[in-house]
């Protein structure tokens, strides 16, 4: 006996009468009929010839009831029945194996019972269908859990819609709500989100009047994507405006939000543009900060153009940050360009857009504000393809001749 | 892409003879007609095709807001013919295709020369007077049951089953992909399929039509292949003796007979 004791793995001889007496006692037939799953066999027409024990205790039908009386679909859901019908049928005489078909079994006393359903069609010598055999599993629970998912993936589809929405209504708040004027200039601006819009970008720009003659033109981004650069964008904006009321340089303006920005409980940091335009008797004068903008570009009446200011530090990072201010007039016919480095940086298959692609377009450029600032936005969008990488804001400002 | 990639187009048998379209209905692809369509090679230009949105059709097609109703369905099958220059067509319809053979012959008449309708229903829903086998539960059910079956196709399969528009036979390949497709072009094909209602329509059909009907079939009970019969002016009904939905597969010989008989 030691040798197949050591075959089945069993150390005594009580283990070894168990082992056999299961083997003896679990024949084919009891196999087949207290299977753990139901058993069907059908003819190839669905009329049902054989079924296991385990089939009738889930359904709770009779075996004399079905037996060469009833067809499998006759025993589904109507709606269970047409999937049979467009489905099962088709696939099971096509591949002659169907796989994990879900369908409902309406009991005898009319509840329903979930199930999965394996299948193979067996054939003849000459290829005809012999007979169906299908095993039928209980998927009452599994059935719940799968509910649970469709559950939850509409819930994440219609949250994923009212995340868009949120973003797109927070988008709009961080630029003016109507086109920027300014009497006796021609001013527009252009902004496109990055992608498919559906995310918030920190971009900015604002054009607002300070005094008499005195206005501010300013355009930002701040570092970042998502809600909180969202958040630090609005707060930027706001606080230019505010400083703007008291603070004459732009530098100093600059240098306030800088100080705000420290002060709040933000990792951001941004970069901002800024211009002060005045007017005295028609003729505009212009002073300008940058802190670690793109420079503006001013485009003189002779169709040169060429970045204006100085280079400053970046907003957030430093105490002490390195503003300085320039001061330079209008000329009739001149025009004054800011942007972000969503235009410089349009990333296409010939590499970046770049300031060289900037300037070439700006020279060439149309001579009103709305059609320069759409035409730029236009060919950066056409070199990335329609989906730009980063958010694109422009802002075009021209004393008319 | 072209009208025939589009709906993954195959044309065999003698190019010069009459064309013989079979269209396939809700559920699976043109492989439904295997063992039918090339009977008809001999002498029949035979043409199959995949509804967009089944089979190797092309799955990026499928615009939500056109296939709102049969007549899309209707529309690709004459923007088809016209794209083969196929004229004196014979349309063999199987289910919901029977019906978009019926829109299509009531918009291009002149185009058809045989319609055969395959266990058609103008109308799926019992109304008022009229027995289609089912109520609007039942369609509900339905949908049910679809959503749980394509919980086993995932976005992960899709590629293999799309991408597998050239499929000249049937083999190893095709056990992951036939009667599967996106799931929300399955859910609202149903809903188009067997909500609709075209029985204004059967009698508008002049075309010399063959109704096809099994004697034990689920889907459309003979009383329906009665009605559209009925209903139709140039209709005669021939029951198979076959049961299911799908004698295309289940009794193909009687079915290719049956055809032969009221075409050749």
């Amino acid at each position: 006996m030691t040798e197949p004791r050591a075959t089945i793995g069993v150390s005594s001889d009580d283990a070894l009468d168990a082992f056999y007496g299961a083997l003896l006692d679990d024949d084919p037939t009891a196999l087949y009929e207290k299977a753990p799953c139901g058993y069907l066999s059908t003819l190839p027409d669905g009329t049902i010839v054989k079924a296991n024990e385990t089939f009738l205790t889930i359904t709770g039908y009779d075996r004399r009831d079905l037996v060469g009386k009833r067809t499998f679909a006759e025993l589904l859901t109507a709606g269970g029945r047409i999937y049979h019908e467009t489905h099962y049928a088709p696939m099971l005489q096509m591949q002659g194996s169907a796989r994990a078909i879900a369908l409902d079994i309406v009991r005898s006393d009319g509840t329903r019972l979930p199930v999965l359903v394996n299948a193979v069609l067996e054939r003849d010598a000459a290829d005809n269908p012999v007979i169906v055999r299908a095993a039928i599993f209980d998927a009452t629970d599994r059935r719940e859990y799968e509910r649970e998912l469709v559950r939850a993936k509409e819930r994440a589809e219609a949250s994923d819609q009212r995340a868009t929405a949120l973003a797109r209504t927070l988008q709009r708040t961080l630029i003016p709500p109507t086109a920027p004027s300014i009497p006796g200039l021609d001013v527009a601006a252009a902004y496109r989100p990055a992608g498919d819009g559906d995310e918030v970008g920190g971009d900015f720009y604002d054009v607002f009047q300070v005094a008499d003659d005195d206005w501010v033109v300013v355009i930002g981004d701040v570092s970042g994507k998502g809600v909180e650069a969202a958040v630090v964008t609005a707060l930027a904006r706001h606080t230019i405006r505010a400083a703007a009321v008291n603070e004459q340089r732009p530098s100093q303006i600059l240098s306030t939000l800088n100080t705000v920005l420290l002060r709040s409980d933000t990792d951001k940091f941004c970069t901002v543009a800024l211009i002060r335009l005045r007017n005295r008797d028609g003729a505009w004068t212009v002073l300008a900060s940058n802190a670690g903008h793109p420079a503006p570009v001013l485009i003189r009446s002779s169709g040169v153009a060429s970045p204006v200011g100085t280079p400053g530090s970046l907003l957030g990072i430093l105490t002490v940050p390195s503003l300085t201010d320039t001061h330079y007039e209008l000329a009739r016919g001149d025009k004054l360009i800011l942007y972000t480095d969503g235009v410089t940086e349009a990333r296409g298959p010939d590499g970046f857009f770049g300031e060289d692609g900037l300037l070439g377009a700006l020279e060439a450029g149309p001579n009103t504000s709305s059609e320069l600032a759409s035409a730029l936005l236009a060919e950066v969008l056409a070199f990335e393809a329609g989906r730009p990488r980063d958010d694109i804001a422009i802002v075009s400002v021209i004393l008319p001749t | 892409m072209s009208v025939l990639a589009r709906h993954n187009v195959r044309v065999c048998g003698d190019t010069n003879g009459q064309p013989i379209v079979f269209a396939h209905g809700f559920g699976c692809d043109q492989n439904m007609w295997r063992h039918v369509a090339p009977r008809f090679e001999d002498t029949f230009k035979v043409v199959l095709f995949d509804h967009i949105g089944a089979g190797g059709s092309d799955v990026a097609a499928y615009d939500p807001d056109r296939y709102t109703s049969l007549t899309a369905y209707a529309d690709d099958v004459l923007e088809l013919c016209r794209a083969l220059h196929l004229e004196n067509v014979v349309f063999v319809g199987h289910s919901v295709s029977a019906m978009i053979g019926v829109l299509a012959a009531v918009a291009e008449p002149a185009r058809f020369a045989k319609l055969v309708l395959v266990g058609p229903s103008p109308r799926y829903i019992d109304d008022d007077g009229y027995t289609g086998g089912f109520g609007e539960d039942d369609i509900t059910e339905l949908l049910e049951s679809l959503e749980s079956n394509y919980l086993g196709w995932s976005s992960a399969m899709a590629p293999v089953i799309m991408g597998n528009s050239d499929r000249p036979e049937l083999g190893e390949e095709l056990t992951e992909s036939f009667c599967r497709t996106d799931p929300a072009v399955a859910r609202q094909f149903a809903r188009v399929t067997f909500l609709s209602d075209n029985r204004a329509d059967l009698h508008r059909v002049e075309v010399p039509t063959l109704v096809l009907q099994c004697t034990n079939d689920a889907i459309a009970p003979v009383a329906v292949g009665e009605y559209v019969t009925n209903a139709m002016p140039k209709a005669q009904l021939v029951l198979l003796e076959a049961t299911g939905h799908c004698p295309n597969l289940s009794a193909p010989d009687q079915t290719a007979n049956a055809i032969a008989a009221f075409v050749r």
